[in-house]
């Protein structure tokens, strides 16, 4: 990608374009009276596994990384919001923002060792630095082995919103998510994405026009590090728990499914594989080990046929029926 | 007698352990080398693989009645099968896109085959009788040796080494060499190639099972075994670089002995050190310490 492009699509950048402004109010609204007709904890762990995958696909697919470690992260966030709240008394925000503080740090350190490889090695060495957080977790004391902390009080946000009550939380929750959402948009759509973008399709070009890939990439990894741990410490106060499951291998692959599945480089897809996910492991449930098995075929299929994710292929097809409306950026 | 105020039988013991998981992290770790080298795929599945041998020698033995010498010749050679069947049918569709690809459909095979023995097995152990000529030890005089876990050191070294000769001095590993790095052009001088990747894939896993085979009797046979062993093997070929064969050995056996080391002075450590070296060997020397740099 050319200097030029860059440019120009930053100039386009500023402003939504008209598909994508209405699909972002249609999914708002859905999450917004979704309560009426499903469990608003149910759909709350959707919100925060669907930012925890937004974040991750802003590496993978704007920065063309795959970090199959993204849940050192999640957990790490939600262990020590956890801890802040009920050990600390820590109020639920300033919990949440030393939560995702953490995440942010962990990130400078883990980015600072991965982006020294590229490809399948960043990948390994993404994986092998989570399980090292896992180890962390399981023998730390604070975080209390295999129990994890439980029972961590919610508390008020902001003195006076008591997000003991469903309700309150769950719209704190999703304008949490809608902020990150937007925060994640504006910066794929910014120079600064552009530039990512040019990094993942041609390395070496974008080096010799002057940009510090490294620094780039850095800066990519710690950005999706720390809103993956805003996902994790707000996961923690929903579910007021905090526990290995979060920090364990499997989840690392979860959040790279969902991303698979949804779309991956697709502003919308991370949220439709969450749903999709979450929703297979909540209703699923009994069959038990059933599950692993299923969530591997999904991703085979994924891998063999259908490589562009839902979101990637309905664009496609829609593309290919309307060539000429067609939109100069995906 | 003690050494640095440890008893010797203990700090003996923990490196024989050290040695023992060495011998396995060398012989997966070359697996997944070789079948890196040539298909430029990592392979996830390698770990779910590996218990698959483990699983094949227990059913062989529970069921058939077949003994432990006859599984370590039929488990890699089914497990083997299943490989190049998978390579067949799924792999080599990937091999024109991004090597990512591979990753990911391997580690979804991984959890379908996991998945599945979980199911069945649950995720406690299976035991695997030890066969009969091994039970005893040797006393060296320091300590003592069980010979079943002499028996799997003495093995895995003459397995790798074994692979090492094929590969660095003979014909066909000259081919193989050849391949990995231009294929095109030994495909020109007509060897086939996609045929040699199969075999290339099938091998690997198969070496996969038959450490599987060898584990079993040491460890249980367990749906879980391969998923913890898998990631610290890619730790250990990410220090070792995967460019070397020699170097995946050496680095496999070395990284057994510090974790057994760390297990006797640093307990608390003993799980996390391998990453904590991959984290120093990046800082110093990124493309591993055989790799060379691409």
């Amino acid at each position: 990608m050319t200097s030029a492009t860059v440019t120009e699509s930053t100039a386009r950048g500023s402003s939504m374009d008209r598909g994508t402004a209405i699909a972002l109010v249609v999914m708002v609204l859905a999450f917004a009276v979704a309560p009426l007709a499903f469990y608003p904890v149910f759909l709350m762990n959707v919100l925060c596994m669907a930012l925890f995958a937004c974040a991750f696909n802003l590496l993978i697919g704007f920065g063309g990384l795959l970090s199959f470690g993204h849940a050192m992260f999640l957990g790490m966030a939600g262990y020590v919001c956890a801890h802040a709240a009920k050990v600390w008394g820590f109020p639920p925000a300033a919990a949440i923002a030393l939560g995702t503080a953490t995440a942010a740090g962990l990130g400078i350190v883990a980015g600072l060792l991965a982006i020294r490889r590229q490809g399948i090695y960043f990948a390994m060495i993404t994986l092998a630095l989570a399980q090292m957080v896992y180890f962390f977790c399981l023998q730390a004391p604070f975080t209390h082995g295999e129990d994890g902390i439980q029972s961590v009080p919610r508390g008020k946000l902001f003195g006076f919103l008591d997000l003991n009550n469903v309700w309150v939380l769950y719209y704190v929750v999703l304008a949490i998510f809608v902020a990150a959402f937007l925060l994640i948009y504006r910066t794929v759509h910014s120079p600064f994405g552009q530039v990512l973008k040019a990094i993942r399709e041609n390395e070496a070009r974008a080096i010799s026009l002057g940009y510090d890939a490294d620094r780039y990439k850095l800066l990519a990894f710690v950005l999706s590090a720390t809103l993956a741990g805003l996902a994790g410490a707000t996961k923690a106060i929903v579910f007021q728990l905090a526990s290995l499951t979060d920090v364990h291998w499997s989840m690392s692959g979860e959040v790279v499914l969902m991303t698979l599945l949804g779309g991956m480089g697709t502003i919308f897809g991370p949220v439709i594989g969450a749903l999709i996910i979450v929703g297979l492991q909540n209703y699923l449930a009994p069959l038990g080990q059933w599950v692993t098995v299923i969530t591997g075929v999904i991703f085979v299929v994924c891998v063999l046929a259908f490589r562009r994710g839902i979101v990637g292929e309905l664009t496609e097809w829609w593309k290919r029926r309307h060539p000429r409306e067609r939109p100069a950026s995906s | 007698m003690t050494i640095f105020g440890i008893p010797t039988q203990a700090l003996f013991g923990q490196l024989l352990i050290g040695l023992i998981n060495g011998a396995f992290y060398a012989m997966l770790s070359l697996g997944l080398a070789v079948i890196f080298g040539l298909l430029n795929i990592i392979n996830f599945t390698h770990g779910a693989q590996y218990m698959l041998g483990a699983f094949c020698a227990w059913f062989l033995l529970q069921y058939a009645g077949v003994g432990y010498w006859w599984s370590l010749l039929l488990a890699p050679l089914v497990v083997g099968v299943v490989g190049i069947l998978i390579e067949r049918t799924m792999l080599a569709r990937l091999y024109k896109l991004d090597h990512l690809y591979g990753l990911l459909l391997t580690f979804g095979l991984a959890l379908i085959l996991q998945g599945i023995f979980t199911n069945y097995f649950g995720s406690s152990g299976q035991p695997y009788q030890l066969p009969q000529e091994f039970s005893g030890a040797f006393n060296l005089g320091f300590m003592f040796l069980p010979k079943y876990r002499a028996w799997v050191i003495v093995a895995s070294l003459v397995v790798c080494l074994g692979t090492w000769y094929v590969i660095e001095r003979t014909k066909l590993g000259s081919y193989l060499r050849a391949a990995t790095e231009n294929p095109a052009l030994v495909q020109a001088f007509g060897i086939n190639v996609p045929r040699m990747i199969t075999a290339t894939y099938g091998f690997g896993v198969g070496l996969a099972a038959l450490a599987g085979v060898m584990a079993a009797p040491i460890y249980q046979v367990n749906p879980q075994m391969g998923a913890n062993i898998i990631i610290v093997v890619f730790a250990v070929v990410v220090i070792g670089g995967m460019g070397s064969i020699l170097g995946s050995i050496i680095t496999g056996f070395g990284l057994g002995l510090i974790e057994g080391l760390t297990k006797v002075f640093y307990p608390e450590a003993s799980n996390t050190v391998i990453f904590i070296i991959m984290a120093i060997v990046l800082l110093i020397k990124p493309a591993g310490l055989f790799g060379r740099a691409r």
